[in-house]
């Protein structure tokens, strides 16, 4: 309940900064200055007002303005008028289903990767997956989106055919076609994460191989193969899903490169535009989904520790 | 009293342990491929006959030559300066952020677990709360007036301490019941110099460590910020600016992209060999499995 309150005051807190900070630095009125003719002051004055982002305006009183509505569930409007709520919104789902798809992904190959390398301790092919995870971490995601894009232009060439599309999320509409657009930069969010990953339940899944009730079901005769997937793999699962779980939430403004590099239209992509074409509620907003999302995923996460650990199964 | 001990014979002959290596083999391998990096970094663009600012009106957008070793750009500038120039400033970003990020790290963590109660509270509240807003935003806003690195490294450190200030922390509280930190107190010392004379010299360990973690982060956060145009702003250049200038033509001009990509990528693994090495040797609980 503390901690409620405290999350609560923090996202509070956070946004309001988020926006004075854009209020402060970001300039609304440059779309007006390259017009011709050139808008009167006054009507580019009005129009600003009308959308609460006038800089000539007192800073207070646009604040006051941008919280009571933040309470009653209104985000504000864009420079051109539009509601930053149903923008957002729709910019949700876009982001989502590109998080959703890489997370899971990135989870899979590095739960198999960091289980298999256990298994293999200090075996190649633990050493192996060690060396590539080790060059992974040292890819920034924009030099790897545009690896992948090379890499995919070399397949479509060599295969003739034009399964791997580099840049938005569909074309015709089909489900193969969505695909095709999602392989790409759900695999620029899927490596890094998974180079993680598999460090990760590499390093629980050794711990749990080694405790006493592992030797325990060995030492009764249990087969090896029953042992790891039955005894260590689901005792090294829970904080390994505890990190998946937390990373969600990071991940929504976290694809930001990901999303532009590829121009699918989510979130991240929507605040690089916010930030130049000055829209003070955009930028504020995504900051409160952001803060809003990171404090969930981290409560969420630790909830299923609480609830997946065996400790406290009676 | 004495008499209630045991009479253990202390083993006389036993031999001192011997004194670990000063750098494991993949240390060593890192620590030379950075100071490599370092000196093209420092002496490269010195010794190239071109600089950032020379257009060669002869080659727009050529392959790599004898005139050109790392061929030039659309604009015929000559990649290989570039690249080097791109290379010292993000050396010096990464250096930079990663020493002044460490050191607030090192003050709030120490307070914070030397003083714990208000102070403690309001401090990781502080924390917290920049832990949550989204750092990416706030830089690429902020940067987005001003084309001052020094600017964009100020505000790099600024939302990169919180993660090793609560490692610091934690550090602090155990290091505040230890006997050289009580000695001290007792003794009357001030507490501020307690922390910083005491508390804080005894986590350096920790403290080097982390720095050299940060270091990445820090020039793989500019990267993504000079992508989209933030940060470091023309004529000046970064490796990623100059990653963000190839990756267009990266398809039918590999050399204007995989010379910054290549070295960036390099120095990253350089940093993180030495980082690793050096957590390993300060924490060895973390080397159980390597």
């Amino acid at each position: 309940m503390v901690r409620l309150v405290n999350y609560t005051a923090l996202i509070v807190v956070a946004s309001s900064l988020a926006w004075l900070l854009a209020a402060v630095t970001l300039d609304p009125r440059a779309n007006y200055a390259g017009r011709t003719p050139a808008p009167p002051a006054a009507v580019v004055d009005a129009a600003l007002s009308e959308v609460n982002l006038n800089d000539r305006d007192p800073l207070l009183d646009r604040y006051l303005t941008w919280a009571s509505g933040l309470v009653r569930g209104d985000f504000g409007r864009t420079w051109d008028g539009l509601s930053v709520g149903a923008d957002l919104a729709e910019r949700a789902g876009v982001t989502l289903r590109l998080v959703t798809a890489g997370l899971v992904a990135g989870a899979l190959i590095g739960l198999t990767v960091g289980t298999l390398a256990a298994v293999h301790h200090r075996r190649w092919f633990d050493r192996l997956s060690g060396g590539v995870v080790f060059l992974l971490l040292a890819v920034p995601a924009v030099v790897l989106a545009n690896v992948l894009i090379l890499g995919a232009i070399w397949v479509n060439d060599t295969t003739g055919t034009r399964f791997l599309m580099v840049s938005g999320e569909t074309t015709t509409g089909g489900l193969l076609d969505r695909l095709g657009h999602l392989v790409l930069p759900a695999l620029t969010l899927a490596l890094p994460l998974a180079a993680v990953v598999s460090r990760y339940q590499r390093n629980t899944m050794l711990d749990v191989l080694n405790a006493d009730h592992v030797r325990t079901a060995r030492a009764k005769g249990l087969p090896r193969r029953t042992v790891i997937v039955k005894h260590a793999l689901r005792t090294a699962l829970i904080p390994t899903s505890a990190y998946l779980t937390f990373t969600f939430g990071a991940l929504l403004v976290g694809s930001t490169v990901t999303e532009t590099v590829f121009g699918r239209h989510g979130l991240g992509q929507r605040l690089i535009a916010a930030i130049r074409t000055g829209d003070v509620n955009t930028v504020a907003a995504i900051t409160t989904v952001a803060a809003v999302a990171l404090l969930l995923s981290a409560v969420a996460a630790d909830v299923l520790q609480r609830v997946l650990n065996p400790g406290r199964a009676r | 009293m004495s008499a209630t001990l045991p009479d253990i014979a202390t083993p006389v002959e036993t031999p001192p342990p011997a004194r670990p290596r000063m750098f494991s083999a993949t240390g060593v391998a890192g620590l030379a491929l950075l100071s490599f990096l370092a000196a093209l970094a420092v002496l490269g663009p010195i010794l190239v006959p071109w600089t950032a600012a020379d257009r060669d009106f002869e080659a727009f957008l050529s392959p790599p030559s004898a005139d050109h070793p790392f061929g030039t750009t659309p604009s015929g500038g000559d990649i290989l300066v570039l690249t080097l120039l791109g290379l010292r400033r993000s050396l010096l970003i990464g250096l930079v952020v990663a020493v002044a990020a460490t050191t607030v790290a090192a003050l709030v963590g120490a307070f914070a677990g030397y003083f714990l109660g208000w102070v403690d509270r309001t401090l990781m509240w502080v924390t917290d709360l920049l832990l949550v807003i989204p750092a990416f935003l706030v830089v690429a806003v902020v940067s987005s007036g001003q084309d001052d690195w020094i600017a964009l490294v100020v505000l790099l450190a600024a939302f990169m301490w919180m993660v090793t200030a609560k490692a610091v922390r934690g550090a602090a509280i155990a290091a505040r019941d230890r006997e050289y930190v009580k000695a001290a107190r007792f003794m009357g010392v001030p507490s501020h110099r307690v922390v910083l004379r005491h508390v804080v010299p005894n986590l350096a360990s920790l403290l080097v460590a982390d720095a050299t973690v940060n270091v990445s982060a820090a020039i793989l956060a500019e990267t993504s910020l000079a992508y989209f145009g933030f940060g470091v702003v023309p004529p000046d250049v970064s490796l990623g600016s100059l990653i963000a200038d190839g990756a267009p033509t990266a398809l039918y001009a590999p050399w204007t992209f995989w010379w910054a990509a290549g070295l960036l990528i390099a120095l990253i693994v350089a940093v993180n060999l030495v980082g690793d090495d050096l957590r390993d040797r300060f924490d060895p609980s973390l080397r159980a499995y390597a």
